[in-house]
């Protein structure tokens, strides 16, 4: 043993655990491809699958076919709104990706054939998969909100709701917007990206304006009762914005006070709810989710309008060979989170890799968090860790939870300067580098 | 004799995990360890600026560390509590053995080379013993300190100082003995040395 150093000793040990365990040292000496896998959509989920099937088998090819250039991450977008950082910082690239091999095709997929397994593009190609990965994200439900449409979302009332241009926009009408104003935002109802998004972005805009235009307000129409982390944010917009007093930066309508919204005027920037109408300076509307548009064209989708999976691997209880992801799939009791589509991710890349080699998949285990941030040094979290019972994913009793409602303000600064190093940490974990 | 008995139970662990691999319905310690990267890092390098990096841990600090997080009134933290309590021993242990054995990857920080300096001075005098190496070794039991991020070494020292944590009777004298001699910049000192280190 004296000849071998420790430490060199613990990497041999450690590699040959790793391949032993995945049993492709065979695969890895032919130098073959052990199956080709169509990833389609490069955000959260459909990155993460990508690095992680390679990471198990660079034997594996591994196609991910994505529209866009450059993926803006959702996550610390609403600091790009309240000007707490810029839209640069929250864009990645795929050449990481590519460096470890992965193949990207600049294409949109308008349809998966599950019996000749290929995968239609926009682009007129025809891409055949031993296996396919679905993770497009999120569509809105634009027919429940009478008046809004992509093409309002476009010009005039942003949803922001997918990073990139629409954050910007946001970002430009509040700076745009006289002091005095009105900032409407319409969170929809369940289930939806992020729960604890929309109020977040309350927060953070209400912060921008309370260090710029402070006699202007926040107006959240709710399509509902409650909210995530409600407590908390109830606590924190008391210390920081005087929720609750007539000097309050925030105001929020639950949905049976007259929250919902039913329609709106983008000529009058008037919003049409079920008891009165409403005049806003900015007016943001999240509207109503489903599954990412190919998920209906594929027929991946239940009578919800999301994704049935069979939990263990995430594999479609409707298509064989074809895995579902994300905020598309339905993972509860996991919420429609970025954690949560890179913990998928990373349960259904070993999934996928095991049964290319004709193996049985491994036993699931998840986490997720999800960090809200009230002011740029006030950051809370809701957490959970979650294993499979032998048919569903369950939640471990005893983990998980709140930050505490009693946690000191040194604490709370603590939790957003992590909540900066979780995004710094899942970025990387996603993207690589 | 130390190093022997790590040996020993390397050895003996790493033997474990193969055969608790083979058997297929077991979750394996690659499939708990992919869920603490988000926070984390890949394979345990953080990128920064605050969460800790675990590669290269010792493995029985790496238990302690867990157990401790999951005892009530047990080791300050603003979130590994609530997420230790997801996990067996048995899981600790998988996850143990496996960031032990990842490398280190130290990430560039901003320090103060002046600052940088002293503390290496006053680590050698007052650290070195129990984290040796400049604080690069596991093989104490006592935490990587070379390349951590500093604001997580403010933290934990500020937890240490405030009963948050419960500060090894040894390490606690070396403290007290630094900042009577040295007063309160030692500590800022030390923290730039390790921050400084590659
Ligand atoms: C404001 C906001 C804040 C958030 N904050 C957090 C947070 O703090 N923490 C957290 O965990 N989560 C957060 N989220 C949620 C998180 O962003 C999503 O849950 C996550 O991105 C879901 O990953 P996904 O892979 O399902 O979808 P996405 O990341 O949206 O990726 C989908 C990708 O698929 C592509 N695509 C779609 N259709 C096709 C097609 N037909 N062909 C090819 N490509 C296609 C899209 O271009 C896109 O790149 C937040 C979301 C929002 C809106
Ligand atoms: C949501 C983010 C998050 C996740 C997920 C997470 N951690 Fe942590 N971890 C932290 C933070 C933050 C700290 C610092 C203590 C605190 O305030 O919670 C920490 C500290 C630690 C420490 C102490 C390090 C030291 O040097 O003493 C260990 C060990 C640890 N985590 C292990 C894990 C393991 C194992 C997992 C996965 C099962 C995990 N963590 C998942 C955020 C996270
Ligand atoms: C007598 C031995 C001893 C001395 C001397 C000592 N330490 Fe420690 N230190 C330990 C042990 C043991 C631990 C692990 C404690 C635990 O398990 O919680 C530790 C933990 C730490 C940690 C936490 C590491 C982590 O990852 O969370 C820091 C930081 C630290 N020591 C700094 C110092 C500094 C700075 C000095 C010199 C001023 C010092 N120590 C001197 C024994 C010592």
């Amino acid at each position: 043993m004296s000849g071998i150093s420790r430490r060199h000793f613990i990497q041999i040990t450690g590699g040959a655990a790793a391949v032993s365990t995945l049993g492709f040292s065979n695969i890895l000496l032919a130098g073959k491809s052990a199956g080709h896998v169509v990833i389609i959509g490069g955000g959260i989920g459909g990155a993460t699958a990508a690095r992680y099937i390679k990471r198990a088998d660079p034997a594996v090819d591994v196609t991910i076919i994505e529209p866009n250039a450059n993926y803006y991450t959702c996550f610390m977008s609403n600091e790009v709104i309240s000007g707490e950082r810029s839209i640069d910082s929250i864009k990645f690239g795929y050449q990481n990706l590519e460096s470890m091999g992965v193949k990207i095709v600049r294409d949109y997929a308008t349809n998966i054939d599950a019996g000749k397994k290929q995968v239609a593009t926009k682009g007129n190609s025809n891409i055949a998969y031993d296996r396919c990965i679905v993770s497009p994200g999120v569509d809105f439900k634009w027919e429940m909100i009478e008046g809004y449409d992509a093409k309002v979302a476009a010009e005039k009332i942003p949803h922001a709701w997918k990073a990139g241009p629409q954050t910007v926009m946001l970002r430009k009408q509040l700076e745009a917007m006289k002091d005095d104003g009105t900032v409407i935002i319409a969170p929809p109802p369940n289930p939806f990206r992020c729960p604890p998004g929309p109020y977040e972005r309350a927060s953070q805009i209400a912060w921008y304006l309370k260090h710029n235009k402070p006699k202007s307000k926040v107006l959240i129409l709710d399509a509902k009762d409650k909210f995530s982390k409600f407590g908390l944010f109830m606590q924190g917009w008391k210390k920081h914005y005087d929720y609750g007093t007539d000097n309050s930066m925030i105001e929020w309508v639950k949905g049976t006070e007259g929250g919902i919204i039913e329609g709106v005027n983008p000529a009058t920037n008037t919003v049409i709810g079920s008891v009165s109408e409403y005049k806003g300076d900015v007016i943001n509307i999240i509207p109503a989710q489903k599954a990412g548009k190919i998920a209906f064209t594929a027929g991946l989708v239940n009578d919800t309008g999301w994704c049935p999976v069979d939990q263990k691997t995430f594999e479609s209880t409707i298509h064989k060979d074809v895995y579902v992801i994300g905020d598309s799939s339905v993972a509860s009791p996991l919420p429609k989170s970025g954690y949560s589509a890179n913990s998928e991710a990373k349960v259904c890349a070993a999934a996928v890799v095991a049964s290319l080699h004709g193996k049985p998949a491994g036993i699931p285990t998840l986490v997720n968090t999800c960090y809200s941030l009230i002011t740029p040094e006030d950051g809370i979290s809701v957490a959970m860790v979650y294993n499979f019972d032998g048919k569903k994913i369950q939640k471990v009793k005893g983990s998980g939870g709140l930050t505490p409602m009693d946690s000191s303000p040194a604490m709370r600064k603590r939790e957003a300067n992590y909540a900066h190093s979780w995004f710094n940490n899942i970025t990387h974990d996603t993207f690589g580098g | 004799m130390k190093v022997n008995k790590k040996l020993l139970t390397l050895l003996i662990i790493g033997g474990m995990s193969v055969s608790a691999n083979s058997m297929a319905e077991t979750t394996t310690a690659q499939a708990l360890a992919n869920t603490c990267a988000g926070c984390h890092g890949t394979d345990g390098s953080s990128n920064g600026p605050a969460t800790p990096s675990l590669a290269g841990i010792s493995v029985d600090y790496f238990k302690d560390a867990m157990a401790d997080y999951k005892a009530k009134d047990g080791r300050y933290s603003t979130i590994m509590s609530r997420i230790a309590k997801g996990y067996s021993e048995e899981e600790i242990a998988l996850m143990a053995d496996y960031f032990s054995k990842q490398t280190f990857v130290r990430k560039e920080q901003q320090f103060d080379p002046k600052l940088a300096k002293q503390g290496g001075k006053l680590h050698r005098k007052y650290c070195e013993k129990c984290h040796e190496d400049g604080g690069r070794s596991s093989e104490d039991d006592a935490g990587i300190l070379a390349g951590q991020w500093m604001d997580y070494l403010h933290y934990t020292m500020d937890d240490f100082k405030n009963g948050r944590r419960d500060i090894p009777k040894k390490m606690k004298k070396k403290v007290s003995k630094l900042e009577k001699d040295k007063g309160p910049e030692a500590l800022e000192a030390l923290i730039n040395y390790y921050g400084s280190q590659k």
